[in-house]
């Protein structure tokens, strides 16, 4: 027989999407359901958005096993801090705590690629994003994933946020309405759908605003 | 000072079959403020007395929640009662990791049993000075245990622990019969004229009183003040009722006139209570 | 792969080089494995096959190897890859199940439980470096709730309405897609089952004509005894391989 499984590894892509934008009021997060390995799909239907608390969406994609360990994770250090203070954690506090755990794991990585959406504590849409180590940083959009290279610059192009490097430092924010954004969301889905064998299958959209959560999906094409 | 000379570790018998550390340690469930706890088939509620140590302090939390699916009301020493809710909760967080779902309320009840019996058969270790009133709700059903300092579990309908328990549980005894097919609301109702009858003629308000409540379809939650007085106001507990109040003081007499005296007696050991 | 070919340790995946020792046993690649377990949903619970070879590289070792089997009261394992492997994991089953029923209490462990459970170890193993060589199949059916799931030898799991592991995701689930309905009857289920298996048969190498089917339902676990399907090899092109290709000799 040929060397059919010669080198064990740890890891796996399972592939995936995840966009996330902030809005002066609201903010999105978005992510397909697809999960596949190599080049087999191995379900149709698998959410990757954990809502982490009242106000913070996490959409992550990269190895199954480790984004479900560290959600789990995650799910269990917000309830011990519901039990000693009394109430849901703030986004960017569990922004700090998502960077905090992905970077304990640095010398055996989660190999998770993370998008937080949220609100702040002044009710503005948040979005935080990552690398597999925990280096982040607060921005008003991000496309993380499989189909990042082709959303990123989609984004860069459509929603113009101001530099970074201007001061005094601009908001980051973008000035669409949240129904906008939502449009501009499944936009990108179904381009990098188009592209990205390992996006497609079905959209989730999560919306966050002053209102609570809402969600929708959309269907992507299948092939 | 001592009462006899095998009370001075909890490892020595006396020679009655007696561990009287033990005993002392639950009667310091006796010294604190009651708490009781009554269940339906679907839903199980605690409620418990707030006693300010100090007329320039607050009064201590006495209800902790768990998981959403179970809580506590202690009596007793209250930094005893906060270490073993937190061992509780770490207990619920585990199992819910391993197995995504409720740790059943019976298994958590054991483990802390074990947890305290360990105390009482170490020589370097003290047993916990906490009786716990445990509110559940798992796939059998909806349940109430009380956890002893002796490590011993038991499994009730309706109960009172603490100072002028007795009082409660002469009002529970007498109508625990109707509580398995009780509604919700009337079942706090119960609860809160439960904990009036340990009062002992002082009026109920809700800023000496806290109730919580798990069910079907009703994580566990501690009422807030404001909802605990609507409700007292709703069902006029106030001080009408007079006649089953005054019979529940006359046993409670007894009972701690009972209660000081049974410790140095000699006789069975009074763990199973 | 064969067995001259087998390195003594692996250099490649060790965490660090001082813990590389020859101590730790580890599963580096399989010894004696099994081919695909095809599961699905039906009206009363989950259906699933599993063929009973055991293969030693590209020999056919064992014959009889059970790859299905009941987990407590309302579970069915299935599991490909390492046979051993799964013969430990059903071995912790058991304990965990044993400790379950020792609080004789009311309360038991349903398939989602016990899929978690079996996520956990995989995943700890992986976690280890030390992996259990199998994909694992986990459905049943409590309280009127059908669940079906399953779990990688590195602790990927998802549920579906039919899984597949192997050959049979890329063989069995186009099929599936296109022929199974969640209230299909048993008979029905049986039959599309046995279609999946045939054309595993057919085109998997490592399939053998002898296969279990089983079911679960709110009544409890049934596993049939195994038997063969109906194939046809009478083709023309079977009988002679070369017609249409003649060469020099």
């Amino acid at each position: 027989m040929s060397k059919q499984q010669a080198n064990w590894s740890p890891y796996d892509n399972n592939g995936g999407s995840c966009v996330a934008i902030a809005g002066r009021d609201y903010c999105v997060i978005a992510a397909d359901t697809r999960m596949s390995t190599g080049y087999s799909i191995l379900t149709r239907d698998y959410s990757k958005i954990s809502k982490l608390a009242d106000k913070a969406v996490l959409a992550s994609s990269g190895f199954q096993a480790d984004i479900k360990a560290l959600q789990k994770h995650l799910a269990a250090r917000h309830l011990i801090y519901q039990h000693q203070h009394n109430k849901q954690m703030s986004c960017p506090a569990m922004a700090q705590l998502l960077s905090n755990t992905l970077y304990y794991k640095r010398f055996f990585p989660y190999y998770a690629f993370n998008v937080l959406g949220g609100l702040d504590n002044e009710g503005k849409g948040c979005v935080f994003t990552y690398d597999a180590v925990g280096s982040y940083e607060r921005v008003g959009y991000s496309a993380q994933g499989s189909g990042s290279t082709l959303i990123m610059p989609f984004l860069d192009n459509q929603l113009k946020t101001p530099s970074p490097l201007l001061l005094p430092a601009q908001d980051a924010v973008t000035p669409l309405s949240e129904l906008e954004a939502v449009d501009l969301v499944k936009t990108v889905f179904v381009s990098a759908t188009e592209r990205d064998i390992y996006t497609g299958d079905k959209v989730e959209i999560v919306i966050l605003n002053a209102e609570g959560l809402r969600r929708e999906f959309m269907d992507l094409r299948k092939d | 000072m001592f009462r006899n000379q095998y009370d001075t570790d909890v490892t020595t018998w006396s020679p009655a079959g007696r561990l009287f550390q033990v005993e002392y340690a639950m009667e310091a469930v006796k010294q604190g403020s009651a708490a009781i706890g009554l269940r339906s088939r679907t839903h199980v509620v605690l409620a418990c007395v707030n006693k300010a140590n100090n007329e320039l302090s607050s009064h201590q939390k006495k209800i902790f929640k768990v998981d959403d699916h179970i809580g506590v009301a202690i009596a007793g020493l209250t930094a005893d009662g906060r270490v073993l809710s937190r061992y509780m909760r770490s207990e619920c967080v585990n199992h819910a990791f391993t197995y995504e779902s409720p740790l059943p309320v019976g298994r958590l009840v054991v483990q802390l049993a074990d947890k305290a019996q360990v105390c009482t058969q170490r020589s370097w270790k003290r047993p916990y000075g906490v009786g716990l009133l445990v509110a559940g709700l798992d796939e059998s059903g909806a349940h109430l245990y009380y956890n002893c300092p002796s490590g011993n579990y038991f499994e009730y309908q309706a109960f009172a622990i603490g100072s002028r328990s007795q009082a409660a549980k002469t009002y529970l005894e007498r109508r625990f019969e109707n509580f398995m097919d009780s509604s919700r609301d009337d079942l706090v109702k119960d609860a809160l004229i439960a904990i009036r009858e340990t009062l002992q003629g002082e009026t109920l308000k809700s800023n000496i009183c806290t109730v919580a409540v798990v069910g079907v379809g009703e994580p566990f939650h501690i009422l807030d003040q404001k909802t605990v007085q609507q409700l007292i106001d709703a069902f006029e507990i106030v001080g009408e009722e007079e006649p089953p109040a005054a019979e529940a003081e006359d046993t409670a007499d007894q009972e701690t006139a009972a209660g000081e005296g049974a410790p140095a007696e000699e006789g069975a050991a009074p763990m199973d209570i | 792969m064969s067995l001259s070919k087998m390195p003594l340790v692996d250099a490649n995946h060790a965490p660090d080089a001082s813990s590389c020792t020859l101590d730790s046993q580890r599963t580096l690649y399989p010894y004696v494995t099994g081919t695909s377990v095809v599961a699905f949903k039906y009206k009363d619970g989950i259906l699933m096959a599993a063929d009973m070879g055991g293969s030693y590289g590209s020999t056919l070792r064992y014959k009889t190897v059970e790859r299905v089997k009941p987990i407590g009261k309302h579970s069915l394992l299935g599991a490909s890859g390492e046979i051993s492997d799964f013969q430990e994991i059903l071995r912790y089953l058991d304990e965990l199940i044993l400790y379950d029923n020792m609080w004789d209490d009311g309360n038991s462990l349903g398939p989602k439980e016990v899929h978690n459970y079996l996520t956990r170890v995989m995943y700890n193993r992986r976690n280890k470096f030390n992996p259990l060589w199998n994909s694992l199949v986990l459905g049943g059916v409590k309280n009127g709730q059908k669940y079906l799931g399953m779990v990688s030898m590195i602790g990927v799991n998802f549920e579906d309405n039919h899984v597949a592991t192997g050959f049979g995701n890329h063989l069995a689930r186009p099929i599936l897609r296109d022929e199974w309905n969640e209230n299909m009857s048993f008979e029905d289920g049986v039959k599309l089952l046995e279609k999946c298996m045939r054309v595993l048969l057919y085109r998997d190498r490592s399939a053998v004509n002898k296969l279990q089917i089983a079911k679960i339902t709110e009544e409890g676990a049934t596993i049939y005894p195994p038997y063969s399907l109906k194939t046809f090899w009478g083709l023309e092109a079977y009988k002679n391989p070369t017609a249409g290709a003649e060469g020099s000799w």
